[in-house]
C-alpha cells in the first residue's frame, strides 16, 4: 500500500515530503513546529524508492513565506514542498539557498564574536565552492552539512 | 545610513585608496604635528592589552591635537564587566568622534562597524585582522623601495598562523608581486592563500631551506616569529627553530635596496648582529605605524 497514505490527507496547509530521515528533527525545529497549535503529522523512516527511507510532514492550515521556507534548504537542499487547498496540490515547488543565510545556523569557529555576543549568524553562500558557507564575521569557511542550527 | 568609512579589513581596499593612505601618512612624515583633529575625541578600546599598538594609535591622536579616551585592559575596567560588545560600543559612540578598538573575538570589528554610527578602526580581531599593521608594512616597503609594484616579497617563519604575511598577500595583489615563501613544513602557506595566488595571477615559489643564496633575490625578506607553542610535533620545532634565524652572514649576497621587516616583538628570529646591518629596518617600520595610523583616523573621519 501507499505508505503517504499512512498518514492522513489534510484539507488545507503544507506538505513537505523527501525529507532525510536524520534530519527531520533539525526540519521541525527550523520551522518551529513544536509551538504550533495546527494539526501536524510526521511520517518517519517511510520507504522512498530513491532515498531509500524519507520523512514527511504534513502541516494542517499553515502556509510558509518563501523565507521561512529557504532555510530549509541549510539542512535538507533536496526536500519537496506542495501546497494543499481542499484536498488538492495547488502548487509544488523546490527549496532554494538563501543568500545571505542569517540566523539559521551557528558559525563553528569558538571564536567568533557570533558565539560571544547576543546577535544574529550571517553566512555567504560560496560560489566557487559546492556546499561551502562563508562566516561574514569571522571568514571562517565551514562546509554546509556539518554546521550545528542557533 | 551615511558612509560607513570603517576600516576592518585590508581586504576592502583599492590600489587607489592603499596609495593615497601611503601619500598621506608621507605628508605626515614631514610635518607630524598638526591640529587637524582639535575638538575632536579618539576612543581607544583595547578589550585585549597591546601596549605597543596602542601607544602608537594614541601617539598619533595626540600629534593631531585629539583628545583620547579609554581603557587599556577591560580587566581593569569594571563599566565593561559582563556587557555585550554592542552595549560598549553605543555608549562611548555618545562620546567619540571615532573608535579604535582591538578585541580577543574574531569578527567583532566587522559587528562593531555595524552597529555603530561612527567610524571604527581595526586594531586587530584576534587572529582575523590587524589592518593598520598591514598599512605600516606597505607604508614601510614603498618608502624603502619607492615602489610597491613588481617587487620580490620573502616571507619567512610562521607562514601558517601569522596573520600579518596573510593580510600582506591580499594588499599586495593590487601591485604584481612576486611571493618566496619560506617555512618549515608544519608552518607552511595554507593552500588557502596559496589559491589566492593563483586566482588572482600573482607568482610564488616556497622553499623549505633559508641561506644566503635565497636571500640574494629579496627586495623584502619579512620575517615572522616561529613559537614553539604552534608545533603538534616538538621534534620538529627542535629540528627547526633555528633554521629560520636570519644572521648578519646570510646577508652577504643580498641586493643593495633589501630591507628586513618584522611586525616586532621578536623573539630571536633576527640574531641581535643584524641590527647594525643596513639592511636592518624593523625599527623604523614601528615608527613608520605612526604616520600610517594617521593618514588612517584621518581618512576614516573623512578629513
Ligand atoms: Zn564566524
Amino acid at each position: 500500500m501507499n505508505q503517504e497514505l499512512m498518514v492522513a490527507a489534510i484539507e488545507n496547509g503544507t506538505v513537505i515530503d523527501h525529507i532525510p530521515c536524520n534530519k527531520l528533527f533539525e526540519v521541525i525545529s527550523l520551522l518551529g513546529l513544536q509551538a504550533m497549535t495546527s494539526t501536524v503529522m510526521i511520517g518517519y523512516n517511510l520507504a522512498s524508492g530513491k532515498m531509500g527511507s524519507k520523512s514527511l510532514i504534513k502541516i494542517s492550515d499553515r502556509f510558509f513565506s518563501d523565507e521561512e521556507l529557504n532555510r530549509l534548504a541549510v539542512v535538507a537542499p533536496n526536500v519537496n514542498l506542495s501546497i494543499i487547498r481542499n484536498f488538492e496540490v495547488v502548487e509544488k515547488r523546490q527549496v532554494e539557498m538563501p543568500s545571505p543565510i542569517v540566523g539559521v545556523v551557528k558559525c563553528a569557529n569558538p571564536k567568533c564574536i557570533t558565539n560571544n555576543e547576543p546577535m544574529r549568524t550571517r553566512f555567504d553562500v560560496s560560489e566557487k565552492k559546492e556546499g561551502v558557507i562563508r562566516c561574514h564575521y569571522c571568514g571562517r569557511e565551514q562546509l554546509v552539512d556539518t554546521v550545528k542550527l542557533v | 545610513m551615511a558612509e560607513n568609512r570603517s576600516l576592518v579589513s585590508i581586504e576592502s581596499l583599492s590600489r587607489e585608496k592603499i596609495l593615497s593612505l601611503i601619500h598621506r601618512a608621507e605628508e605626515f612624515e614631514k610635518n607630524p604635528n598638526s591640529k587637524i583633529l582639535d575638538g575632536k575625541i579618539v576612543a581607544t578600546l583595547f578589550f585585549e592589552p597591546s601596549t605597543r599598538t596602542r601607544l602608537s594609535f594614541e601617539t598619533a591622536a595626540n600629534r593631531l591635537g585629539a583628545k583620547v579616551i579609554g581603557f587599556a585592559d577591560p580587566k581593569i575596567t569594571s563599566g565593561t564587566k559582563g556587557e555585550t560588545l554592542k552595549d560598549t560600543i553605543m555608549m562611548v559612540q555618545n562620546y567619540a568622534d571615532v573608535i579604535v578598538m582591538r578585541h580577543y573575538l574574531e569578527g567583532a570589528a566587522l559587528y562593531a562597524s555595524e552597529v555603530a554610527n561612527v567610524p571604527i578602526i581595526n586594531a586587530g580581531d584576534g587572529a582575523n585582522q590587524h589592518p593598520t599593521q598591514t598599512m605600516l608594512d606597505l607604508y614601510s616597503i614603498y618608502k624603502t623601495q619607492g615602489t610597491l609594484d613588481n617587487l620580490n616579497v620573502f616571507l619567512v617563519g610562521d607562514l601558517k598562523y601569522g596573520r600579518t604575511v596573510h593580510s600582506l598577500i591580499m594588499a599586495l595583489r593590487h601591485f604584481n608581486p612576486t611571493f618566496h615563501f619560506i617555512a618549515p613544513k608544519e608552518l607552511a602557506m595554507p593552500d588557502e592563500y596559496k589559491t589566492y595566488c593563483k586566482e588572482h595571477g600573482i607568482t610564488y615559489v616556497e622553499h623549505e631551506d633559508f641561506n644566503e643564496d635565497i636571500i640574494a633575490e629579496a627586495d623584502i625578506l619579512y620575517m615572522t616569529r616561529v613559537q614553539r607553542e604552534r608545533f603538534t610535533d616538538l621534534m620538529e620545532y627542535e629540528r627547526v627553530k633555528d633554521v629560520y634565524i636570519l644572521k648578519a652572514s646570510m646577508l652577504s649576497k643580498a641586493r643593495e635596496n633589501m630591507k628586513i621587516l618584522h611586525p616586532l616583538p621578536r623573539v630571536n628570529e633576527i640574531a641581535y648582529d643584524v641590527d647594525d646591518v643596513k639592511h636592518a629596518y624593523y625599527f623604523q617600520q614601528a615608527q613608520n605605524g605612526l604616520y600610517a595610523r594617521e593618514a588612517i583616523i584621518c581618512d576614516v573621519l573623512n578629513l
